[in-house]
């Protein structure tokens, strides 16, 4: 798996950070896009890729996928075509200590797969008490600092550790949700969790840290993400606070553009999330901030073994199995919503990676040569098999998809090839 | 989807909530608890409709009363009555709920009848017999979470028809605690699958559950406009941790607002009948002398509650 001079030809190529989408040539050498359209000057290709009827676009970039074991969800991930992703601090232990960091960051140097970006502990433990020494893992690898779904209830920290990552441009990216509305909730406080007897969680849970999270970042100046926006509502704060000139940013996990509290059904485990899947009206207004580009799409990618799913809802853990369904799953919406691919892949590429702020989502000349080559038509049925994640949990079990990776490239090698 | 509780043909094979039960599956148990009401009345108070077959008593949420109305039907048809009290055993061991399951299901279980705090336990349990391709084994809710308790709904359907005849034209009042009422979403379920005229939830905005008027629902939140004119009151229990100051005030004000005084019922239909799934509150939901009154049908909801299961578990086990 040498870095070769590649040459990828008869596919349509699709970049949308330069707003490309057209049959031309794509030419990788030295772990970098060499050219496009024409080859350069003494380019000689090792390989020649036909990638006839295939579509050639920017490795896609996760906002946010746990590794349980690191090697098998790295593979999921490259099969997935996403060459980088960002990976939140509540791991056991949880990213506050920097030889954690460094570890992580080897082990997947190591492994050569899908690139590890390492999101720190905004707070020792994860605990909401005291900072984590954000420099010191910033030096470690960590690109950005967040409390993953823990709150920090203490609203004076939370400004303390907004104003402290702003000394040093740090990314500050919070999970919007109010401790105490959300309570024991486990599902929307709407008509299934009233019906089904469920505790619920409202609207006002993500609106109010929103709302908190939006006041404290303009007071301490700090660069801000909002990470799985569950709600209409949340989403309309976002889009004024633009509009107001902020520049703050948000995601949306690819399962809330596809699904609502309808999807409990009959106490179905599978669609228990973190946060809730909300109501339909919900689920609409999701979709078009992300058609708008206002909310980039993560995988929100969270392997449960079979264990943690087999009980009662309420007991059950929340989060689905995501990396290798992620590009099926937009390409989903994207057809639904009748989207440009090219708009539609930039919630997965360009956009997440002006996020991270990471070399990364772009086949512009120069850039790091990860690439997705995937067959837009192949149709495929998500099985447990099918997933090479240790995650089998998906609410999406037997459906059918269409788009299929056909070949993953990272820094020039070719990690995946089906 | 289909409703996990019915077969392919439609019948009943676990009862594990009112919701998406169809009106004649209700009216056949409803019917087949009246054939069921003169068999306790006998000198020897059995029939041998469930000779040879075990019923295993699992509750997961301590409960002697409804415990003990289980093992009644259940003796009354001849079964065979294993009680488990799991909260005191498997689970104390770190046994999960199915590991609990697979272990009586090895030991031939018929039917289960189960008690869990947990929204949804019965319909898991159900899943799993079903993935298992035990078809022969039937789950009988018994109580979970805030979600449902079936037989109280059926037989508060029981009770209702027993004094009213016909749903069509009546007016039911549901009060109190809606939201951590289980019983009280199985009579809203029952109620309009039979078609009731009207049902109304009746309590403060913070014992109601959200969208609650989605269910088919009319939510008052003053009493008086709750039960005026309305055949049937049916008081919900009042927990004491709700009473701490985070949902309400005080049992006090809970009283003076929603409590059943004989001057709030005179609002009511003259022939309004008064029902509690108990244990009652007295002085909290409702006043001692509407609870001993000639109004109150909470003996007879008791009564009928043996009968009512009995008939489920004898339609359980012949499907």
């Amino acid at each position: 798996m040498t870095r070769q001079h590649l040459h990828i030809h008869n596919a349509r190529l699709i970049d949308p950070g330069q707003g490309l989408d057209a049959c031309l040539d794509l030419f990788l050498a030295d772990g970098q896009v060499a050219a496009i359209g024409q080859p350069p000057a003494g380019f000689s290709a090792e390989r020649r890729i036909d990638a006839t009827g295939l579509i050639v676009c920017p490795g896609l970039v996760d906002l946010s996928a746990r590794l349980g074991g690191i090697e098998p969800e790295l593979r999921a991930a490259v099969a997935g075509g996403v060459t980088s992703l960002a990976c939140p601090p509540d791991t056991k232990p949880p990213l506050d200590e920097p030889g954690l960091v460094e570890r992580l960051v080897r082990r997947s140097e190591t492994l050569g797969l899908a690139r590890v970006y390492p999101i720190g502990a905004l707070t020792q433990e994860l605990a909401g008490q005291k900072l984590a020494e954000m420099n010191t893992l910033s030096r470690a690898g960590c690109i950005a600092f967040s409390q993953a779904k823990h709150p920090i209830v203490n609203t004076q920290l939370l400004l303390r550790a907004m104003q402290y990552a702003a000394t040093f441009d740090y990314a500050v990216r919070l999970r919007p949700q109010d401790d105490f509305l959300a309570g024991d909730g486990v599902a929307h406080d709407g008509e299934v969790a009233s019906r089904l007897g469920l505790t619920g969680i409202p609207v006002s849970a993500e609106t109010v840290a929103i709302a908190t999270a939006l006041q404290l970042a303009c007071e301490a100046g700090v660069r801000l993400h909002l990470s799985r926006l569950s709600s209409g509502a949340g989403v309309a704060l976002i889009r004024a606070a633009r509009r107001g000139g902020m520049q703050v940013t948000c995601d949306i996990a690819i399962h809330h553009l596809h699904l609502s509290e309808m999807d409990i059904g009959y106490f179905d485990s599978y669609a228990r999330f973190d946060p809730p899947l909300r109501s339909t009206s919900d689920r609409d207004a999701l979709r078009a901030a992300a058609r708008e580009g206002l909310a980039a799409v993560c995988s929100d990618h969270t392997p449960v073994d079979a264990d943690g799913k087999q009980l009662p809802f309420a007991e059950a853990l929340p989060g689905a199995s995501a990396l290798e369904l992620l590009l099926p799953l937009t390409l989903r919406w994207a057809a639904e919503e009748e989207l440009p691919l090219a708009v539609a892949l930039a919630r997965i590429t360009s956009d997440p990676a002006a996020i991270l702020g990471i070399e990364a989502g772009s086949l512009s000349v120069g850039s790091p040569a990860d690439v997705c080559v995937f067959d837009p038509g192949e149709r495929w049925r998500i099985t447990p098999e099918a997933l090479r994640s240790q995650g089998k949990n998906s609410p999406f079990l037997d459906h059918e998809v269409s788009g299929r990776v056909r070949m993953t490239l990272v820094g020039g090698r070719i990690v995946f090839e089906a | 989807m289909r409703n996990p509780q019915l077969n392919a043909n439609g019948e009943l094979t676990h009862l594990l909530s009112t919701d998406g039960l169809p009106r004649a599956v209700i009216n056949h148990i409803l019917d087949t608890a009246s054939s069921f009401l003169e068999v306790s009345d006998r000198e020897v108070k059995k029939v041998p409709l469930l000779r040879g077959k075990s019923v295993f008593n699992v509750f997961f949420e301590n409960s002697t009363r409804t415990r003990t109305t289980f093992e009644i039907a259940a003796k009354r048809l001849s079964a065979d009555v294993i009680n488990l009290d799991v909260t005191r055993s498997s689970t104390a061991k770190g046994e999960t709920l199915l590991d609990t399951v697979d272990n009586l299901v090895a030991m031939h279980a018929d039917m289960f009848v189960v008690r869990h705090a947990a929204s949804g336990a019965p319909h898991l349990i159900a899943d799993h017999l079903r993935r298992l391709g035990r078809n022969d084994v039937h789950v009988v809710n018994a109580g979970d979470g805030r979600h449902a308790h079936p037989t109280q709904g059926l037989l508060d359907m029981y009770t209702i028809r027993h004094y009213k005849k016909d749903f069509a034209n009546l007016a039911v009042a549901i009060v109190g605690d809606i939201l951590h009422s289980r019983v009280a979403r199985s009579d809203i379920h029952a109620l309009i699958a039979l078609g009731a005229a009207e049902v109304r939830a009746v309590g403060p905005q913070t014992l109601l559950p959200a969208a609650i008027e989605k269910m088919g629902v009319r939510v008052c939140h003053d009493l008086g406009e709750g039960i005026r004119d309305c055949d049937v009151v049916i008081m919900l229990r009042l927990q004491n941790e709700r009473m701490n100051g985070a949902l309400l005030p005080s049992a006090r004000e809970y009283f003076r607002c929603y409590g059943l005084t004989p001057m709030a019922l005179a609002l009511a239909k003259p022939d309004a009948i008064v029902m509690h799934p108990g244990p009652m509150n007295r002085g909290v939901e409702i006043d001692s002398d509407v609870a001993d009154g000639p109004q109150a049908v909470i003996l007879p909801q008791v009564t009928f509650g043996i009968a009512v299961r009995m008939a489920v578990m004898g339609i359980l086990a012949g499907n």
